[in-house]
């Protein structure tokens, strides 16, 4: 962890997004107070919470193994926190009713966690950190053990969910199509630093270094070695010059091809560029509906818009602003 | 090609059967034979023409109602439950917390720590009893189950300590930390979750210090003299033998009522004390 | 570090007071947890330990009040009886005769169980009671089969035409009988425990070794002791080393079975201990006796953290 300043708007979906290891859970942690940072400061609603226990920092986390208290029943698991932050008995009940019925759990309630399926204890999870009205949510994978149907549904159910009771929530995720699905920001963490945070569409169009650059998109951005930049490019505007709508503002790329990947709705292409940047292997990505013929071995002519192309200075990897090739 | 394939096979079959039946004679046979020897009457045990194996003379529950209304046994059984149930006590109290430290809180330090507190229980009552009786008569323990109260702990928390370590580290950190963010102390965690789904590990310890109690000699044989204070694993090799008289039967019985049954309950937790037992041996 | 500005709402009044400040740190809540078991262990163990010390290089009796330093008396006029020097040998004879027995047995044993069978939770459990049974109790049931003149062993050889009627031998009086009795009872006792401990080493070793040592061409006698042994050496140690403290410093059997008897042909350190502190009310001497045992324990536990200190590496 690593000087990391970041602070999120109200009713908020921040994501926290990076390779394993990047330091994202280790900062949840810490503003969850399961961990001491060494120096700094976290502030929630506008109060230095260093000091305070996890308890008493008005927060709510659901764990990757949604950490359901396997002696209890749903009900008593939903209930837990209530009882623990002394709510009166008599509201209990009915806050357990209500957290429940968010999420579909009723039926649910008096059996032990160890009977549910996989969705049905992330609910539960949910439904645990949401029963006491927390001022900031923090959510860690908690997607990454369903199977990857459930994964699709759970997200939309998740998004839906914190729009309706508008939250500050924290999510943490190494899984990019989560990060661009869900968050109104993304925050892009690599090696215990904040590399980039903006929307999706900021972090996917336009990267604030070549870590984020790599990190996002699959395939991810070329990246290709100028005498005095970086120039990257997503495979997806690296097209043949013919599939371009225009042929103003286009940048051409010799391209020999040398391995074809048939995806069903793309084709991936993999090669060397020719000419200016001799050697340089990258990737482009064909919709189906460019029916444009490629064969191993030959060269075509592939083009980039101009627009579309981004640079990174050598040294630092940092973004730089466009300039003529 | 198949029959000496067969052969062999039966041969192996032969030896392994041979091998198990021979270390499970050798192992059960004391205690079949303080069951036959129950029954027994005494003109049957005392005749040398007797085959040994088999009633010579009708059965008999004559050594049990000796055993039972004409010695202390029934009280020394009594005694052995008291101290037990208060040993077993007094190493939850101690242990649970300890482990719980040892396993979360400590770190490094804990885990030196840990290995010290583990290589006291090899630390043998051999070795202290004869201060520790010197000790226990300054305290006016003499002669009091209260004296083993206070001492048996000393082979008691060490390893269930050690056992409990292992068990709250298997115990995944994510219910904890659940528990602290809604709503509890560290060590309302501890109380709340940690020690609820622990429940077998902790029978596991008092199965094991139970047991421990009930081996037990070398600190009841120093520290108590007067027959009814005994334990029972005292009182039948002490007491039941006067000068050179052997009640075999009733002597037989009283060691086969206190030694089968807790036996059997130590016999599904083995695997855990065996855990405890080989560290990190295995992995 | 973090900011969070969402919320508005002011977070509840933390209802952490001072006691709670000391429930949440580890720093302070491990010592204060660990605290009462560590003390007891002190007080209960650590302070008899450093006594025994101390009354070894005293005069203390059973019933004197005070104590006078003596130096190293006792341990000289201990060491130079011949009753601590046939203590010492048998103490040794006992110890590694016993542990080489039951390891042999316990590998032998473990290899058996390791195959399953219908019924091997009721072997186990009998093979398990030597092992749980209180030892005292367990010991007066050998007591009974070795007895001088109604031994079932004794019967079963003459019925068997090994022996004769007017020559039954004395299992527990004549020493090297005696001796060999001892053994076979501590043997019996041991048994169980390091048989379990290496089954669970056997049962740890993944079968896709066994299966690459099958596939790789190696028979019965290759596989047991160029893969399986090898793999639970570790573990064979951890029961040897227990087995060792057990055998080291038992008296039960002795005390139970010859009383050191005859002549003092199977005398130990621990039950002379016994005899000369408590019975003979000598404890500076008894003391001293014990302390011997002490560097064995010392060598025992060296062993054993090494061991400790590797697998936390791997």
């Amino acid at each position: 962890m690593d000087s990391v300043d970041l602070s999120t708007k109200e009713g908020e979906f921040l994501v926290l997004l990076g390779p394993s290891g990047c330091g994202k859970t280790t900062l949840l942690r810490m503003i969850a107070g399961l961990e001491r940072p060494t120096a700094g400061e976290i502030l929630i609603g506008g109060r230095v919470v260093n000091e305070l226990a996890p308890r008493a920092r008005k927060i709510a986390m659901v764990f990757q193994s949604y950490a359901l208290y396997p002696h209890m029943s749903v009900y008593k698991n939903i209930a837990f926190p209530l009882k623990a932050q002394g709510v009166p008995k008599a509201t209990i009940p009915q806050k357990v009713e209500w957290a429940a019925s968010l999420f579909g759990i009723e039926k649910l309630l008096q059996r032990k966690p160890r009977q549910l399926s996989g969705g049905e204890r992330q609910r539960v999870a949910l439904a645990r950190a949401v029963v006491r009205e927390p001022s900031v949510f923090l959510l860690d994978e908690p997607l990454s053990n369903l199977d990857a149907k459930l994964r699709a549904t759970a997200r939309d159910e998740l998004q839906q969910f914190q729009r309706r009771i508008g939250i500050t929530t924290l999510y943490v995720t190494h899984d990019q199509i989560e990060a661009m699905g869900l968050g109104d920001r993304i925050a892009v963490m690599q090696g215990g630093k904040v590399r980039q945070i903006g929307t999706p569409s900021e972090v996917y169009d336009e990267p604030a270094d070549t870590f984020v650059a790599g990190f996002l998109g699959s395939p991810p951005m070329n990246v290709v070695e100028a005498p005095d930049a970086l120039i990257g490019f997503r495979p997806e505007h690296f097209l043949p010059r013919e599939a371009h709508e225009s042929p103003a503002g286009l940048t051409a790329l010799p391209f020999r091809i040398t391995r074809v990947e048939y995806l069903g709705a793309d084709r991936l292409i993999y090669g060397v560029l020719e000419g200016k940047f001799q050697g340089a292997k990258v990737i482009a990505r064909l919709p189906s509906t460019v029916m444009a013929p490629v064969e191993v071995g030959r060269r075509y002519e592939f083009a980039v818009k101009e627009k579309d192309l981004k640079f990174f200075a050598t040294a630092t990897g940092l973004r730089t602003p466009p300039r003529p090739l | 090609m198949a029959v000496p394939g067969a052969l062999k096979r039966l041969a192996a079959g032969g030896t392994h059967f041979g091998i198990v039946a021979a270390f499970t004679i050798f192992s059960a046979f004391p205690f079949y034979w303080m069951l036959i020897t129950t029954f027994k009457r005494t003109s049957d045990l005392m005749n040398r023409t007797h085959n040994p194996f088999i009633y010579n003379e009708p059965p008999t529950l004559e050594h049990l109602r000796v055993l039972f209304a004409e010695t202390l046994y029934a009280r020394w059984l009594g005694n052995t439950l008291l101290v037990g149930l208060i040993v077993v006590a007094v190493t939850l109290v101690l242990a649970l917390p300890a482990g719980y430290a040892l396993a979360r809180l400590t770190g490094r330090w804990g885990e030196q720590l840990g290995i010290g507190i583990f290589l006291t229980y090899l630390i043998p009552p051999t070795l202290l009893f004869i201060p520790m009786s010197r000790v226990i008569g300054d305290l006016g323990l003499q002669d009091s189950l209260w004296s083993l109260v206070v001492v048996y702990p000393s082979f008691t928390v060490p390893f269930c300590t050690w056992l409990l370590m292992g068990f709250f580290k298997a115990i995944p950190r994510d219910l904890e930390e659940a528990a602290m963010i809604d709503g509890h102390s560290r060590f309302g965690a501890f109380v709340k979750v940690v020690i609820p789904i622990s429940v077998s590990g902790i029978l596991t310890v008092v199965i094991f210090s139970f047991t421990l109690v009930m081996q037990e000699f070398v600190y009841a044989l120093t520290f108590i003299s007067t027959a009814s204070q005994f334990t029972v694993s005292v009182g039948v090799p002490t007491f039941l033998v006067h000068g050179d008289v052997y009640f075999w039967g009733s002597l037989m019985a009283g060691c086969f009522i206190a030694s089968v049954p807790i036996a059997i309950l130590y016999n599904f937790f083995v695997d855990r004390f065996i855990a405890g037992f080989t560290v990190g041996a295995i992995k | 570090m973090a900011t969070l500005e969402g919320d508005a709402r002011a977070a509840a009044g933390a209802r952490a007071g001072r006691l709670g400040f000391l429930l949440d740190r580890p720093e302070w809540l491990g010592p204060l947890m660990i605290g009462p078991a560590v003390l007891y262990i002190v007080l209960v163990v650590g302070l008899p330990f450093f006594l025994a010390l101390y009354y070894s290089v005293s005069d203390i009796t059973m019933g004197s009040r005070t104590l006078g330093f003596v130096g190293l008396k006792n341990f000289v006029s201990v060491v130079s009886t011949t009753k601590f020097q046939t203590s010492l040998k048998n103490t040794f004879v006992f110890a590694v005769v016993s542990q080489v027995l039951v390891m042999v047995f316990a590998n032998v044993l473990a290899l058996a169980l390791l195959k399953d069978f219908r019924g091997k939770w009721l072997i186990r459990l009998l093979i398990l009671l030597p092992w749980v049974a209180p030892i005292s109790l367990g010991t007066i049931g050998w007591l009974w089969i070795l007895d001088s003149i109604y031994s079932v062993i004794n019967w079963t050889l003459q019925a068997l035409g090994l022996i004769s009627p007017d020559n039954w031998p004395m299992w527990l009086g004549i020493p090297h009988l005696a001796m060999g009795s001892v053994i076979t009872v501590h043997v019996w006792r041991l048994l169980p425990l390091a048989t379990v401990i290496i089954l669970a080493g056997l049962t740890s070793i993944p079968q896709d070794i066994h299966d690459a040592a099958a596939v790789d061409g190696a028979g019965f006698w290759r596989h047991l002791f160029q893969v399986t042994l090898p793999l639970v050496r570790p573990i064979m140690l951890v029961a040897a080393l227990f087995g060792l403290v057990f055998a080291f410093t038992d008296m039960i059997i002795i005390f139970v079975l010859t009383r050191g008897g005859p002549y003092d042909t199977t005398q130990v350190l621990a039950s002379l201990a016994f005899f000369t502190g408590i019975q003979g009310g000598d404890l500076a001497e008894g003391a001293a006796v014990a302390l011997f045992l002490f560097p064995l324990l010392l060598a025992v536990a060296v062993v054993f953290l090494r061991i400790a200190r590797r697998t936390e590496v791997t």
